[in-house]
């Protein structure tokens, strides 16, 4: 009771804790707790399908079985180029979306984020239409470098950056809203260059979600599977990722299929982690 | 969250793509047993029984199935007959998964023998043969004239998945022809072969001859000499588990009539 007497002393994180505990002590309506329990079963027990099915025995001679390896490092450099291109090109959009206003920023806004809501295989079939050898963009490429992108590993880095880089922007863009202008006017007042400022003070202040939208960014990334396949093909080695082997491994390899799908699990593990003060403390997701 | 979420899409992808199938014929099945009159005399009921089918069958009868299904729907009025085409060791994986299908035809005698031996079908019949040819976009930007061509670095060739009946195929073929074959990229199953072709985006791509023949004027075709070639026997059966056996059996047995087997020819299948 003391405590709540004065909430004026209680920093903003801890009153969030506070109230967070309220809400969780209150006892559940039963009309709720059926179907909570329900959502509950329904998004845990396929994952305990996964870790009871696995070949914990010969989990290693499954992963370095067939192209396992090979998909796992194309999957983490490929994901992490992606993240790299999102970053130096998505946070300047995301400082444009935030910082500016023009004419049609709004349309700009629904446009760069689209990939975040489109099917994936929809982007895919666009990014064929576009970079392909005979597409709008690719037929020049073609015959003017001599550089056809489908089926390379570039055409993975580029389905994987389409789909990923929306969500590093909104990320960033709504740290930049929510950010206090004070500093970089103050920086501004001091003389400090509008890219000074930019670097030496923006960039400081956005970095908790700089790195939470990157690390979302890159795990969207290494999930990507339907404007790969669709863009990129498949072959082992060279654009066959991880998701797309855990596809055809489940046709001639379960085992294998399993051990992939284990080892994504665990990535994805370490990826709530590491988010784990964004989205585990519940409020906003991004 | 969102990982979890993706992780689970990939692994449930096959057995979402069957249970979205099922969904249709299952309530079909209790609307007839209960609205049909006939159905209550068990003498009649197999010979009246109507319904819907679903047809699981290889990539590579897209066209000739599609078309026997609607024959055959004009001769049994009330019946409908669904597809779901893919590659079929794709559709081999989720029959033995358990999705809804009520007939298969495989691409290739190993993948039926799965599900035959896992007892989901028996008596497997075959009905129809299929030998490979070479697509080439109608340009031809890479001078394809021989099979041996595929073999050059410079010709981006796609072919199927090693465990598609397609890709088995193709396999034998540069076998014979004492030639490695490194493709660009390896399709899930031949029509994505075919359409890779027709959009230009490889040089070159091994497929079925009735392929090439369904393409018409969107690709060009490259013959592969007799001494190379190679074939694939189509078997077809029912599903053990079907509701509809008497339909299912109908079909198979109108695939195995002069009358299918007139669409078959038709399409470039030879004869078993």
């Amino acid at each position: 009771m003391a405590t709540r007497a004065a909430p004026s002393r209680l920093t903003a994180r801890e009153r969030g804790r506070r109230a967070a505990r309220g809400s969780a002590s209150r006892s559940v309506p039963a009309p709720l707790l059926g179907p909570a329990l329900i959502a509950v079963l329904f998004l845990i027990l396929p994952l305990a399908g996964l870790l009871i099915r696995a070949p914990w025995g010969r989990l290693g001679a499954a992963l370095s079985g067939s192209h396992a390896t090979q998909a796992l490092v194309l999957s983490f450099w490929t994901a992490s180029v992606s993240t790299a291109v999102s970053v130096v090109i998505g946070v300047p959009l995301a400082w444009v979306l935030a910082r500016t206003t023009f004419p049609g920023q709004r349309l700009l806004r629904s446009l760069v984020t689209l990939p975040l809501v489109l099917p994936p295989v929809v982007g895919g079939v666009a990014l064929l239409l576009a970079f392909g050898r005979t597409g709008f963009v690719g037929r020049y490429l073609d015959s003017w470098f001599g550089l056809t992108i489908p089926f390379t590993a570039l055409a993975v880095v580029m389905a994987e950056t389409f789909v990923a880089m929306p969500f590093l922007i909104i990320t960033v863009e709504g740290a930049l809203r929510s950010a206090d202008q004070g500093f970089e006017e103050a920086a501004a007042t001091l003389g400090a260059k509008r890219m000074t400022v930019f670097r030496r003070v923006t960039v400081p202040l956005i970095a908790p979600s700089l790195g939470a939208g990157a690390v979302l960014c890159w795990a969207r990334a290494l999930g990507e599977f339907g404007a790969t396949i669709t863009f990129a093909g498949s072959f082992p080695g060279q654009t066959e990722t991880m998701p797309i082997a855990v596809y055809y491994a489940l046709e001639n390899d379960p085992d294998a299929a399993i051990a992939l799908s284990l080892v994504l699990l665990l990535v994805s593990v370490v990826v709530l982690v590491s988010l784990r003060d964004r989205w585990l403390r519940g409020g906003s997701p991004l | 969250m969102r990982r979890f979420a993706l992780t689970m899409v990939a692994l449930a992808a096959v057995a979402v793509a069957g249970c979205s199938s099922s969904s249709s014929s299952s309530p079909a099945s209790s609307a007839t047993s209960s609205s049909a009159p006939a159905a209550a005399s068990s003498s009649s009921s197999a010979a009246a029984q109507t319904g819907t089918i679903t047809v699981f069958a290889a990539s590579s009868l897209l066209g000739t199935f599609t078309e026997l299904g609607k024959q055959f729907e004009a001769a049994h009025p009330g019946d409908t007959v669904k597809f779901s085409f893919g590659a079929s060791s794709t559709l081999a994986t989720q029959i033995k998964s358990g999705a809804p299908a009520d007939v298969f035809a495989s691409a290739s005698t190993k993948n039926m023998d799965e599900v035959v031996t896992a007892g989901d079908a028996s008596n497997p019949q075959n009905f129809a043969k299929n030998i490979m040819e070479i697509a080439v976009p109608p340009s031809n930007p890479a001078h394809v004239t021989s099979v041996t061509n595929l073999a050059s670095s410079a010709v981006k060739v796609a072919l199927c998945q090693p465990q598609v009946p397609c890709g088995v195929v193709a396999a034998k073929v540069f076998k014979n022809a004492k030639i490695t074959v490194k493709p660009v990229t390896l399709q899930p199953d031949v029509k994505s072969v075919l359409t890779q072709v027709e959009l230009g985006n490889v040089d070159a791509g091994v497929v079925y001859v009735t392929d090439v023949m369904a393409a018409g004027a969107k690709v060009k075709s490259v013959t592969i000499p007799a001494s190379d070639e190679a074939s694939t026997l189509y078997p077809i059966a029912t599903i053990s588990n079907s509701k509809y056996q008497s339909i299912a059996q109908a079909f198979v047995a109108y695939v195995l009539s002069s009358a299918g087997q007139q669409v078959l020819t038709a399409a470039g299948f030879e004869k078993p």
